[in-house]
């Protein structure tokens, strides 16, 4: 906890300058991006904060590009992977939470080494697989496969949550004559509030920013999804600052509007899944 | 890949047969043992059961194909194609062994051990400071300052947007003639870098894009960590005449462990594979200065003749290394006394 501190005003200033200066770091690039995208054409590049700032580069990029296309693949993709993935790893969770059972064990680990898998082992096989039952360039093979990075963390996540609820609710529950289902979802699921938006947060976020599978899965210009998309403003020889900047700006809303709705839990349920 | 063509009888054991050893087990005394662990785990079972099956179809299937194409030759060419709806060709790459992985160790111009080196500095170097950022960001926001949850939102930001976003943002603030970062270093009459064409600034600038991504992380755990530390602590340390430095050390750092020891453990995995600051910041280069394990399997598999077969390979080994890293850092732990 905070301590009840008495400090000198030079240690106040130094407290002020540290953190304010990390802030500015954390921000800039983001901030640099909005500026770069309210300049008008052929002055990006420019140094100063403010060059005739305009949103003329916003009306170009949903006009003359597939951007809304991508934006709503991606909503899709996103969305759906969180879902899915959050009630999986909620059931998971709880299962592995509250019973002893055979086989949790290797479960528990088989979710941890699946972590470290890295992309360039699955990207093929799954690569085939997808082509096999003609899910490239479908979101449901971008879901699906999103689902192997999200559930395994999500359902550590969870688990170290539920283990932080007492399981003197679960014994009521089922006093009161409800199955475990129904314990789980009537009684469990709402305390753990603080948890699923921390998991939803990070499903969310590993869809809507990923670039490996993205790029290849989802080749169609129709298909693609933002990350996808954005790569298809530069090439060897030309980058068009323009829209790449106007269009970061547009993908980084939805994401930082997540951000703010969860970030209140996000102190609390990191420590919960992380320390468990 | 053992396919089992001897389906003589002896040898029903349990796990390989579709209706294994029921006889047996009736007649061994114990029966319906299964049952019983049935009527006993059923929800549990029930509960996890989808993980299972989708960790098994798109994890575990995944993992055994790449093991076994790891063994072949399988390219772009020779590998299982549909064109159109008629036009079938099937699979005609050929078991090679272990050679894609002698190749890799030990072929004379492999690329491996250079890449493994810098990946390690570079998992190395972003795990250290990005962790020694995030403890003392985090230290500094769990005192008693104005505008707290100002700092803190500002700070978690790196965070929330999307690392294909900010990564971009970045090459364009280190771009050579015409980035923010050059700029600015001319007008206050510094010496300015190529920041990501110059081999040694390159592997600086990945590091510190990556520090900038990741200390958020750290710093959320971390703070986590500081505020479940019981009060009454401190009060005490103070009542025996500890001061702020014999606190840090005795109190705040050991309450702070066992969270340290599994962020470390994850940034670390994470880190290792990163794949979309390289990928997109540099792509490997300038040469393959860059390159990590990670996005040079990705290249070797979907660049130039698509090499799936070594690509699979580079991933096993990739895997292999983090598998030892986690069990010897668990061993590690374990030893000083943590369970987890």
């Amino acid at each position: 906890m905070a301590r009840s501190e008495k400090r000198s005003l030079g240690a106040s200033l130094a407290l002020h300058a540290g953190l304010g200066g990390a802030a500015l770091i954390a921000v800039f690039p983001v901030l640099w991006v909005f500026l770069t995208s309210l300049k008008p054409a052929g002055r990006e590049t420019s140094s100063a904060f403010f060059d005739h700032p305009s949103f003329a580069a916003y009306g170009e990029l949903l006009s003359k590009t597939k951007f809304l296309t991508w934006f709503g693949n991606t909503v899709l993709i996103a969305g759906f992977t969180t879902v899915l993935g959050v009630f999986l790893a909620a059931t998971t969770g709880y299962a592995v939470s509250r019973f002893r059972f055979p086989g949790m064990r290797p479960l528990m680990w088989t979710l941890l080494v699946t972590q470290m898998f890295p992309v360039a082992i699955l990207i093929v096989p799954i690569y085939q697989l997808l082509g096999k039952f003609h899910l490239l360039n479908q979101p449901l093979g971008l879901i699906l496969t999103y689902m192997t990075i999200s559930v395994p963390f999500c359902a550590w996540t969870m688990k170290g949550y539920f283990d932080t609820i007492s399981s003197e609710i679960d014994e009521a529950g089922r006093i009161d004559g409800l199955n475990p289902f129904g314990t789980f979802w009537r009684l469990i699921l709402p305390l753990a509030r603080p948890g699923l938006a921390v998991t939803a947060f990070y499903s969310f976020i590993t869809a809507w920013g990923e670039v490996a599978y993205a790029s290849q899965f989802m080749t169609g210009l129709d298909k693609m999804t933002l990350a996808g998309g954005l790569q298809t403003f530069v090439n060897q020889y030309t980058q068009n600052w323009s829209m790449m900047s106007t269009a970061s700006v547009l993908i980084a809303i939805p994401a930082a509007v997540v951000f703010v709705l969860v970030q209140r839990h996000l102190v609390a349920g990191q420590t919960a899944g992380s320390i468990k | 890949m053992a396919v089992d063509t001897t389906t003589s009888q002896p040898t029903a054991t349990a796990a390989g047969g579709d209706t294994p050893a029921r006889g047996p087990r009736r007649t061994a005394g114990t029966p319906g043992r299964l049952r019983l662990a049935l009527g006993k785990h059923w929800y549990a079972w029930t509960l996890v059961a989808p993980v299972v099956i989708v960790i098994a179809v798109l994890v575990g299937y995944p993992l055994v194909q790449g093991l076994y194409l790891s063994t072949t030759d399988a390219n772009d060419k020779n590998s299982e194609k549909q064109i159109g709806d008629f036009l079938h060709i099937p699979a005609s790459y050929k078991n090679v062994g272990l050679s894609n992985y002698t190749d890799i160790l030990f072929g004379a111009h492999t690329n491996f051990w250079a890449r493994l080196g810098w990946t390690v500095t570079w998992t190395v170097s972003c795990v250290a400071v990005s962790f020694v950022i995030g403890l003392t960001l985090a230290i500094m926001l769990n005192r008693k300052v104005r505008g707290r949850s100002v700092y803190r939102t500002l700070l978690i930001l790196p965070w929330a947007v999307p690392a294909f976003v900010s990564t971009f943002s970045w090459r364009f603030i280190m771009n050579n003639d015409r980035g923010f970062l050059n700029h600015a270093l001319q007008a206050l009459g510094l010496p300015t870098f190529d920041w990501l064409n110059d081999p040694t600034m390159a592997q600086i600038s990945v590091v510190m894009v990556n520090v900038w991504l990741a200390f958020p992380f750290v710093m959320v755990a971390v703070l986590g960590g500081l505020q479940s530390i019981p009060g009454e602590l401190y009060e005490a340390a103070e009542m025996d005449g500890a001061n702020a430095w014999q606190q840090f050390w005795n109190i705040t750092l050991p309450a702070l462990r066992p969270i340290s020891s599994t962020v470390i453990l994850l940034s670390t995995i994470w880190t290792f594979n990163m794949f979309p600051v390289i990928f997109l910041l540099t792509n490997g280069g300038p040469g393959d200065e860059t390159q990590l394990l990670v996005t040079a399997a990705y290249q070797k598999a979907f660049t130039g003749l698509r090499q799936f077969g070594e690509s699979s390979a580079w991933g096993v080994l990739i895997l292999l290394i983090l598998v030892v890293f986690a069990v010897v850092y668990r061993r590690s732990l374990r030893k000083q006394g943590e369970v987890w």
